[in-house]
């Protein structure tokens, strides 16, 4: 798939670079530009209807008013204003500045993690183990954990680390410590630990794809040219694989940001989500709050999303 | 769309069912499922609470309506009032969601004429009297919203009316459950649940509008604030419970927060936990697990709640007659003995009674010692012989009732607060 691509690319790139010569060809242009629109179009009627459509209704309802049992289409800006109340007063933070904050310390240290981990899986199957088959087996077994749904995955963690849990019990058996470490569940600890094993496969596959379509000449030049392995790594490696890394960062950092059940249930419901408070808002039926506060959280994302793709021009590399 | 469809087919298979009626149901197996299902089927929306699949089993038995549950949780049921009103034939709502209910037009006031026993209801919920005494009404009394002015009308009725809300299904008296093997002393009052000394290993419901009156009995119990009414509080007062709720926060009061069932189950069975807002089958089932647990009375008394069978403004014909059927048959003892057994209370005592045992209501409704194993609805033993009922009888639990759940008017401010705690 990867050479395909990579033969693909030269050619509308000459097509683009030819001068419209005559004017048949130019009709001829504008019929295939024709047909291109109609080969786009399911999917953009696609994209429109389950996509800018749902948005747009969001957006319009987040200026809605509503009280307890109905909402009313009467343009206000309360919602907004209740979403950042007391953000600019100075003194202490306002809860949506520390909730923001809070989902952001989640996303660089559950980012840096799976980053970290992720680069290494990646690059143990795909540079070390030297048979194919042996690469597909290992990298299938990256896999195996979605077999089972997400919160299962989450939720075995708590036997594991409560208060009288598996690590508490083993610590203590093994006279480590004394008594039970209470900070192993319900804290930041368990949160992140729940982020990086449920995320970390999103940075494994596109980091992993990005490795494979490494040119291997490149990396006995490199050795040719008397580079060390770090050099090799960090010079040659991590430039190549950068759309990789863009791709599993946008993959991490998204699902970190919009999520509230792993906060929820390893945080023990104590620290807030932007999920959370629109989930609470839902159920009290204050949709248009609850929509205030998701196109916030659609623009704080963008933004994230934004200065990623400034840093990696994402449709170059790839 | 359905709707009609079933409208249309009407008079064929209502022919057809009394025909089936006559041969008896049980000559015809052969047919297909869709003669099988001929009797109406009600779309049950309610809390997994009171959906248990025996009560659905007797109801084919006796009526041959079949029931379908669609279990979703509390404030979901509300929304689904209000926002999907046809997508569910009858409705199991909490009293205190009525006032966003009833507002919206989508539920009906229900004849009290067509229910057999409505004059044989509790008057906890007619008059907000436990044998003759008046019992706490703050929040959102059952009473306060009983009776509607009329069938249609959306403003609740002061005194007695032929119109009402929601048939009472169950009710209880909430209180906090406790650990007594690891808190190891009496515990009394709300307030222990702030108590520095269980700093770790506290729990509060993380259910806004529910968990902010368990705040407020403590607060209260501390002796920092008297409300005038815990249920339907000023911004300010909002603002002194939240502050309160924070400082314990931040001080590490709180293990965690719980929001269903099973969550508060394992917090207290896995010792995370010793003292938390609870619900009485939860204190069951940590019990059924082996682990000691107690739903402590406290003597700033209880949080209650109750939840009753509503209608859709659109139900009709033969559904509508299979719902009071239903409702009817709710009333009539079985269901109700069957609810009491699991530690609630059902709204016509006396029918429920008739179908209990004598040591089974001793021990369950007057607060009297086991006089042999009492056991749940599916055979398995829950207490020995000789215990006692945590709180005691009837009277003296529902009869210690100080406040209600509720929807406060400053509901949405409180929502804003609730999240603010979340997040401090």
């Amino acid at each position: 798939m990867s050479l395909a691509s990579e033969r693909a690319m030269p050619v509308p790139a000459a097509a683009a670079a030819r001068p419209a010569a005559a004017p048949g060809l130019a009709a001829q242009a504008r019929r295939q530009r024709r047909l291109a629109y109609w080969q786009a179009a399911p999917l953009a009627l696609v994209f429109l209807a389950f996509f800018a459509v749902p948005l747009a209704l969001t957006l319009m309802v987040s200026f809605w008013e509503y009280n307890e049992y109905e909402i009313i289409p009467s343009f206000t800006l309360q919602n907004y204003a209740d979403v950042f109340e007391g953000c600019f007063s100075g003194g202490d933070l306002c809860t949506t500045f520390r909730t923001y904050l809070s989902t952001l310390k989640f996303c660089l240290l559950a980012w840096a993690f799976t980053l970290g981990i992720g680069f290494t899986v990646a690059y143990f199957v795909a540079f070390h183990v030297r048979s194919s088959a042996m690469q597909t087996v290992l990298f299938l077994l990256c896999t195996i954990p979605f077999w089972t749904s997400n919160v299962i995955r989450m939720i075995a963690w708590i036997p594991l680390l409560g208060r009288n849990g598996l690590v508490n019990d083993g610590l203590m058996a093994l006279g480590l410590t004394r008594a039970p470490i209470d900070g192993l569940l319900y804290s930041d600890f368990a949160v992140v630990l729940a982020f990086v094993h449920l995320n970390t496969v999103f940075m494994i596959v596109p980091i992993f794809n990005s490795m494979m379509r490494i040119d291997r000449s490149l990396l006995e030049a490199a050795r040719d040219a008397g580079a060390s392995d770090w050099q090799t790594l960090w010079t040659v490696i991590v430039p190549l694989c950068k759309p990789g890394i863009a791709i599993g960062s946008i993959f991490v950092l998204t699902l970190v940001m919009g999520d509230f059940v792993t906060v929820g249930v390893m945080g023990g419901q104590q620290i807030a989500s932007v999920g959370k408070v629109i989930q609470v808002q839902m159920s009290y039926l204050q949709f248009p709050a609850a929509a205030a506060n998701a196109v916030v959280l659609l623009g704080a994302v963008t933004l994230v999303i934004a200065g990623l793709t400034r840093l990696i021009d994402l449709r170059r590399e790839l | 769309m359905t709707d009609s469809r079933t409208q249309a087919g009407l008079t064929r298979r209502s022919l057809l069912a009394g025909a089936a009626g006559a041969a008896g149901s049980q000559a015809i197996t052969g047919f297909p499922a869709i003669l099988a299902a001929e009797p109406v089927t009600l779309r049950y929306l309610g809390t997994a609470v009171n959906q248990s699949g025996d009560i659905a089993r007797k109801v084919k038995e006796d009526l041959g309506i079949t029931i379908e549950y669609i279990p979703v949780v509390t404030d979901e049921v509300s929304k689904r009032v209000v926002t999907q009103p046809n997508s569910f034939d009858i409705v199991d709502s909490e009293y205190f969601s009525l006032k966003k209910l009833m507002p919206s037009g989508n539920l009906v006031g229900m004849d009290a004429r067509r229910i057999k026993n409505a004059d044989k209801i509790t008057p906890v919920f007619t008059k907000g009297e436990v044998n003759g005494k008046k019992i706490g009404d703050q929040g959102t009394a059952p009473k306060k919203v009983f009776y509607l002015e009329g069938q249609n009308s959306t403003k609740f009725a002061t005194s007695p009316t032929e119109w009402v809300t929601l048939i009472p299904t169950t009710y209880n008296a909430d209180t906090l459950g406790i650990r007594p093997d690891l808190i190891k002393r009496p515990i009394s009052s709300w307030k222990e649940l702030l108590n520095p000394e269980f700093k770790g290993r506290a729990s509060i419901l993380n259910i806004p509008s529910i968990g902010i009156m368990d705040a407020a009995m403590v607060v209260e119990a501390m002796g920092d604030y008297t409300y005038p009414d815990k249920g339907n509080m000023t911004k300010a007062e909002i603002d002194r419970t939240m502050k309160v709720l924070i400082e314990a926060k931040r001080a590490g009061q709180f293990r965690a927060f719980w929001q269903d069932f099973n969550e508060s189950v394992n917090l207290m069975a896995s010792g995370e936990t010793v003292i938390q807002s609870m619900w009485s089958p939860a204190v069951t089932k940590v019990r059924s697990q082996g682990v000691a647990c107690t739903y402590q009375p406290l003597k700033e008394g209880y949080r209650a709640w109750a939840t009753g069978f509503g209608l859709p403004k659109t139900l009709s014909g033969r559904k509508l007659d299979a719902a009071y059927d239903f409702i009817n048959w709710f009333l009539s003892g079985w269901a109700g003995a069957y609810l009491n057994r699991q530690g609630y209370y059902s709204a016509v005592l006396e029918t429920a009674k008739a179908q209990m045992e004598p040591y089974e209501w001793a021990y369950w409704m007057e607060g009297k010692p086991a006089a042999q194993d009492i056991k749940a609805p599916d055979g398995t033993v829950m207490e020995k012989a000789g215990s006692l009922r945590d709180g005691g009888s009837f009277e003296q639990r529902m009869g210690a009732v100080a406040c209600w759940n509720s929807v406060m008017d400053e509901n949405t401010y409180m929502i804003r607060k609730w999240n603010e705690f979340i997040a401090a």
